[in-house]
């Protein structure tokens, strides 16, 4: 039994109950005996996976993290008070102090991208019935601006979702990934099935790992969330990786501002999710899933869930997945607003009950991932590509797209086109052509953000562009998540840039130096040119350059790598800093 | 020319050995040595901060980086492997820059005043911490005093994590404090910020031994320093074996004006590792009389 020391406080009645209610039977340690107590280091790591799910339901229950209720958690896990308060005050979505009115739901308005011009008159709106506001970075619902998300106290948790997700291209034969978004029932296990729903796995378990990771590379997927890894060489990795297990996770942490795609998938088809995952686990060898998905994203979770519930029963998960003779089974996980979780070792260590913080590299999660065992972490998008290559080969697939960038792609459309939402487009679709499909441009353009805000701007002299990997970097510019967020003549891009920086100032985990300070740095030059602009003077543009080179250079991760390149390249187009 | 390895934190004894250039000269060290080592075996001096010999690498501050052919990013050397065949700059343009930069980042938001090495290394590199604008965010914490044995001046704290992992998994093992909160706002804490003297904090000094910074600080000396009497240059430094138990820790006392003001311990010292015990650390009052103490708030 660990030493710890806990203060007074007492956990009430009801949050004891609710902090038992997800940690289950299991305790770090057991009383067996006045003398005999079962304990120690390694069941106390066991458990400590269970600390985020805990720290949500004593959020629910009280409305923050009481020390009371913290100080039972503490003792349940055997997790030292002041490691699992830094972790609880790491996340947006925990209160740690007891503000008034903390008993109420909180409602989370967006302040990103498309929902900023709208965002002061629903904040106000909200005040002004009494209601609790949170400024939120963006929540992923881009396309129906203002987003507002509302985190309930023991009620339940919600987004606006007053029409079903449907596409701008429902229907059109060309759709290889949305296809059933919109037609399939999300509910419904028989639905999917009879729209072609888990064939891709009967195939992949006929055609064995090998097949499929050689069509995976043959097919010449990379991954969809950002980084754009090979995946069939991440899948090789796991699979011939030593491991007492293997995991899958889910990356469906999705928080990149102007990204959305993730959010349909799951809400819309989330079986084709789940089967997957299954087809990774049976071809690399994993036995545990995991679906980390965005804490602000209520209906994606429960239809998560519940295509695992249904899978589950249909035998498709668990102990003989679809006679397969191989074990597998997806346990979901929420976060709790933090856009650095998104990155997949923060993404490891938050499920593992620490702070979300990355770690540094090497070694890779193919070998040391989730709980230091062998990983394969994907986008959902990343995984939607394995069905179409699984049932119809890599040659199939390779008949859209260029040769470097094969398939398709989901872009996410949003600001000032006619038509903003989701959208598949073979690669090597020039913008233009994507802002035509989208209903084209709403006034004049002025710049369009390109991959997000890790991404960069671009302008009207780039809409020949075509989208694949190899174009985009050769422009010094990146398709990141897949984000088109289109600014036209009248938006204020100084403004739009300050707070594209105090996001990253905000969401940096502040870990390393240079992305803690260099990120607060950043933001502070462009309030000082949105107050004292338009001009920026040449020794603070010269101070930018060095700043983005330092954070580029000795960051850990990509948040630091990439924090200061949108604001570069508005500076570099003159959308931003010049005297007109 | 070739160094041959002679850092004794690593296995030297270990069977293989791995060659690495450092700024152009071959370098053998054992498998397992990180880079850093190779420079140091090469005679490099690196800058380092949250790095130390006797707690684990977090490699969370990046002073330490160096280039490495083949890589898109910089390196930390501190915490980074050497393998076999790696070419490391470790003076180009972009280490120089980042350096500074790193330094500049740190002196522009944290009170380094009682960080001397810091200081020598932006001298070098030429940071210029006053070129941020009229008034950049600063840490800004009040100087926590809560007990007679030390005081906690987070203006000074770099975040460099010594402190947490000498309290937790390196030595102490009593996670009495922790990181909390996020980004800039990130803070050295207890649960709820509650009193160390409330926390499960037991007072073996192991986190004000391996600060960098002199945020942490045994009231001794901030006492002394309130009245401009800390004079570490006149220090006497007697090693002695502590006599509380029988496990051998040994005591370095440092005197000034014929009075002990502060006990550390040697780092590669192996039974201590630096690390001692409330006894050892602030049990010698049986020696002196207790000197005039500063108020605790
Ligand atoms: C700050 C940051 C945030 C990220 N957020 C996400 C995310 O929300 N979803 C995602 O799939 N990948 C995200 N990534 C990329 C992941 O680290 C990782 O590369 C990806 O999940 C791998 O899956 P893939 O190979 O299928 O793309 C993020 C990376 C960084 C640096
Ligand atoms: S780059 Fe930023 S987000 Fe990434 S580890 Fe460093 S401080 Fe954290
Ligand atoms: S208090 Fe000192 S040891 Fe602790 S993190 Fe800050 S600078 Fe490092
Ligand atoms: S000393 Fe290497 S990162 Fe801090």
């Amino acid at each position: 039994m660990a030493d710890l020391k806990f203060t007074d406080d007492q956990a009430s009645a009801e949050e004891s109950a609710a902090i038992d209610a997800v940690i289950g039977d299991e305790r770090a340690t057991v009383h067996e005996h006045p003398r005999v107590i079962r304990g120690g280091t390694k069941r106390r790591h066991r458990m400590r996976h269970l600390l985020l799910p805990a720290l949500h339901a004593l959020q629910t229950e009280s409305g923050w993290i009481s020390p009371g209720g913290l100080n039972y958690i503490c003792e349940q896990l055997q997790v030292p008070p002041a490691e699992a308060f830094g972790v609880a005050s790491f996340y947006e979505l925990f209160k740690v102090d007891q503000a008034p009115g903390h008993d109420e739901a909180v409602t989370h308005v967006c302040v990103d991208g498309p929902c900023r011009a709208g965002s002061a008159q629903v904040i106000a709106g909200i005040k002004a019935g009494g209601g609790h506001v949170h400024e939120s970075p963006c929540l992923g619902q881009c396309e129906r601006p203002t987003a507002v998300f509302v985190q309930g106290r023991r009620g339940p948790n919600v987004v606006k979702a007053d029409a079903p997700n449907v596409l701008a291209q429902h229907g059109e034969p060309a759709l290889r990934l949305l296809h059933r978004v919109g037609v399939v029932d999300p509910e419904s296990l028989d639905s999917y099935r009879s729209h072609g729903g888990y064939a891709a796995l009967d195939a992949a378990i006929a055609a064995g790992p090998d097949a499929v990771i050689a069509s995976l590379t043959e097919s010449g997927l990379s991954g969809r969330g950002g980084a754009a890894f090979p995946t069939g060489i991440k899948w090789r990795g796991v699979r011939d990786a030593d491991g007492d297990t293997k995991h899958i996770v889910a990356n469906c942490d999705e928080s990149e501002p102007g990204t959305f795609k993730d959010r349909i998938v799951m809400e819309s088809d989330p079986f084709a999710l789940v089967e997957a995952m299954t087809i990774a686990a049976v071809t690399t060898g994993a036995e545990n899933g995991w679906i980390y998905v965005r804490g602000e994203y209520p209906l994606a979770t429960a239809r998560v869930q519940n295509a695992i519930d249904l899978a589950r029963s249909a035998g498709l998960l668990g102990d003989d997945v679809a006679h397969s003779g191989q074990r597998f089974d997806i346990e979901v996980r929420r976060g709790a607003g933090a856009y650095i979780c998104g990155e997949e070792t923060a993404l490891f260590n938050s499920l593992e009950g620490f702070r979300g913080e990355p770690r540094n590299k090497p070694p890779y999660p193919t070998t040391h991932g989730l709980f230091n065992q062998p990983t394969a972490i994907n986008n959902p998008e990343t995984l939607l590509n394995v069905l179409p290559i699984v049932l119809e080969g890599a040659a199939s697939y390779r008949s859209v797209g260029t040769e470097s960038s094969p398939g398709t792609r989901l872009f996410c459309l949003s600001g000032d086109v006619g038509n903003p939402g989701l959208y598949e487009f073979a690669f090597g679709v020039t913008l233009g052509e994507v802002l035509e499909r989208a209903g084209g441009v709403e006034g004049e353009l002025q710049a369009v953000l390109l991959g997000g805000a890790a991404g960069t701007f671009v302008d009207s002299t780039s809409l020949d562009m075509a989208l694949t990997l190899e174009d985009t970097r050769a422009a010094g510019t990146t398709l990141g998540s897949g984000v088109v967020m289109v600014f036209n003549q009248n938006a204020d891009m100084t403004d739009t840039c300050t707070r594209i920086a105090e996001f990253f100032r905000n969401e940096s985990c502040g870990q390393c130096v240079p992305c803690r300070v260099g990120a607060v740095r950043q933001h502070e030059m462009l309030v000082e040119l949105r107050t004292g602009g338009p001009a920026m003077p040449d020794d603070r543009r010269q101070l930018h350059d060095d700043m983005a080179r330092a954070m580029a250079d000795s960051s850990i991760c990509g948040l630091g790598h990439t924090a200061c390149s949108a604001v570069a390249s508005a500076l570099t187009l003159g959308l931003i800093g010049t005297s007109q | 020319m070739t160094a041959v390895y002679n850092n004794n934190t690593a296995d030297a004894s270990a069977e293989v050995a791995v060659t690495i250039s450092i700024d152009g000269a071959d370098v053998i060290v054992p498998e397992g040595a990180t880079v850093l080592d190779a420079c140091n075996a090469a005679g490099v001096d690196t800058p380092t901060l949250c790095y130390a010999e006797n707690l684990t690498a977090v490699n969370a501050c990046r002073l330490c980086v160096v280039e490495m052919d083949g890589s898109r990013t910089l390196i930390p050397s501190c915490s980074r492997p050497a393998e076999d065949g790696m070419v490391i700059k470790t003076d180009s343009e972009r280490v120089r820059h980042s350096r500074k930069m790193v330094l500049e980042f740190l002196g522009s938001g944290v009170d380094l005043s009682q960080a001397d090495e810091l200081g020598t290394w932006s001298e070098f590199y030429g940071a210029d911490a006053d070129r941020y604008g009229p008034a950049p965010a600063r840490i800004n914490e009040p100087v926590k005093i809560q007990d007679d044995l030390y005081i906690r001046d987070y203006d000074k704290c770099v975040l460099c994590y010594k402190c947490v992992e000498a309290c937790g998994d390196d030595a102490q093992h009593t996670f009495a404090i922790s990181v909390s909160g996020r980004g800039f706002d990130a803070r050295i804490s207890t649960e709820f910020d509650i009193t160390l003297p409330d926390s499960a904090c037991v007072y073996c000094g192991n986190c004000v031994a391996v600060c960098p910074t002199n945020a942490l600080q045994f009231k001794t000396e901030f006492d002394l320093r309130t009245v401009g009497e800390w004079r570490p240059e006149e220090h006497e430094v007697t090693t002695t074996v502590c006599s509380y138990c029988g496990v051998g820790c040994n005591l370095e006392m440092h005197v000034q004006d014929n009075t002990i003001v502060k006990v550390t311990s040697p780092n590669d010292h192996d039974v201590t590792s630096g690390h001692l015990c409330i006894k050892g650390r602030f049990g010698w009052q049986y020696v002196q009389p207790t000197i005039e103490r500063g108020p605790t708030t």
